[in-house]
């Protein structure tokens, strides 16, 4: 620890027969089950988590098809009426000429969801295979999914918007497509799925061939 | 209780990988690194306390402004639409789109609020050198487990989207509530940044013995 002591080598906390609490930090004796200091539930590994991840990854990837094949944006206008994908949305804005709001849309929609499912479904393999190569680069990848997963919600709050403010009787109004709904839900399991994912299961993988 | 030499308060095991460390008091300014992978475990920051209190309050007083005032007004053809961050949420609270308003609800204001009403509880007391309210260990872990689900910077950044895909059609107007949204995303970031888990639980202990 920076300024801490290691003056006997890495060990973990389960080499050491205790559990740590992963929301406070706290070190208890390994057979305690609630943290004397946050009340948290304790478990050294999370035995359950690579099967909580599969379920709420596989959750994400089926609702994010709908997500693609239906109407994100329902538009009336005095002479037409249209409806958008997610991706039509995108070829409408680099029609606009905007590119940049088009990159951020499919950034955010596209390459970031799949981004995700990809480096979830790594991640959950290779500590199935008990991998013990590139461990720093998956616990990055681990921290990465992690951090930038919530940025897809950004096309729901743009419909969301685009629906409360242009509702103009006659003229134009815009309205919220189904694919709007499963989109989110797609987000939210994948977040769980990142959520329910143990990261010290990267690192146990070569502690136990020791 | 236990068979190690150390006592157990003096440890402290990386939440990512499970490595002990032995913690010891930072210098000022400081941050102690996971020895195995790398992460932030503890940062120190001179007053940190104080400084998140009062920014939480701030961002507190900023949200109430942010949902009651008009957030953006839109004209076209002689027609008149004012949307509020309650509005937009309501959009969608049609059918099957309601599970979506709650959650976009949750997502933009309810999950922020909740957050730094939980802090400001927790943190209080101990800023005025008090005894924890009761309770505070909860609300702090609960503020902790919240992060991820307060979305209110992305909606910000939605909301400038939506402002470009709108401007060919119509004329809008920025009302004081989008810039107290702003103000909420900006302060909400220097805040979490100055949050040092490690330190607030030492300190929550610290004042309950
Ligand atoms: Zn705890
Ligand atoms: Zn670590």
């Amino acid at each position: 620890m920076g300024s801490a002591g290691q003056s006997h080598g890495l060990i973990t906390a389960r080499d050491a027969g205790l559990v740590a609490c992963q929301q406070c930090g706290q070190v208890h004796p390994l057979h305690a089950r609630i943290c004397k200091r946050c009340e948290g539930r304790l478990r050294s590994r999370d035995e359950e988590s690579l099967q909580k991840v599969w379920a709420w990854l596989i959750a994400g990837m089926i609702a994010y098809i709908p997500a693609n094949v239906y109407p994100m944006l329902l538009t009336s206008t005095l002479v037409e009426r249209s409806e958008s994908t997610i991706i039509g949305g995108v070829v409408e804005l680099v029609e606009y000429g905007s590119w940049g709001i088009a990159a951020i849309v499919f950034i955010a929609s596209v390459m970031i969801p799949v981004g995700k499912f990809i480096a979830i479904v790594y991640l959950a393999l290779s500590v199935q295979r008990r991998s013990i190569a590139n461990q720093h680069e998956r616990h990055k990848a681990y921290e990465v999914v992690e951090f930038i997963g919530r940025w897809s919600m950004i096309d729901v709050f743009v419909v969301a918007i685009l629906s409360a403010l242009v509702q103009l009787d006659t003229i134009a109004t815009i309205n919220p497509g189904i694919a709007a709904l499963s989109f989110a839900l797609s987000v939210i399991f994948t977040m769980l799925a990142a959520q329910a994912f143990d990261a010290r299961l990267i690192w146990d993988a070569n502690r136990t061939r020791q | 209780m236990t068979t190690d030499a150390l006592p157990l308060d003096d440890l402290v095991a990386c939440p990512q990988c499970d490595t002990l460390h032995r913690a010891s008091a930072l210098p000022d300014n400081a941050r102690a690194h996971c020895q195995q992978c790398g992460i932030v475990l503890m940062t120190s920051q001179p007053a940190a306390m104080a400084r998140i209190l009062s920014l939480a309050l701030t961002a507190f007083i900023m949200m109430i402004a942010a949902v009651s005032f008009p957030f953006l007004t839109l004209d076209a053809g002689g027609l008149h639409n004012a949307t509020s961050v309650i509005d937009a949420v309501l959009a969608f609270n049609d059918g099957y789109a309601f599970p979506l308003a709650v959650a976009v609800a949750f997502f933009i204001v309810v999950i922020p609020l909740m957050r730094l009403s939980a802090l400001i509880y927790a943190l209080g007391p101990l800023v005025r050198e008090k005894k924890p309210r009761q309770g505070a260990r909860k609300a702090f872990a609960l503020a902790e487990r919240l992060r991820p689900w307060s979305m209110a910077e992305i909606f910000i950044v939605g909301v400038t989207v939506a402002l470009i895909k709108v401007a060919g059609l119509a004329a809008v107007t920025i009302g004081p509530a989008f810039w107290a949204f702003a103000g909420v995303v900006v302060i909400t970031v220097l805040k979490d940044q100055l949050i040092c888990r490690y330190s607030i639980w030492e300190a929550l202990d610290k004042a309950t013995a």
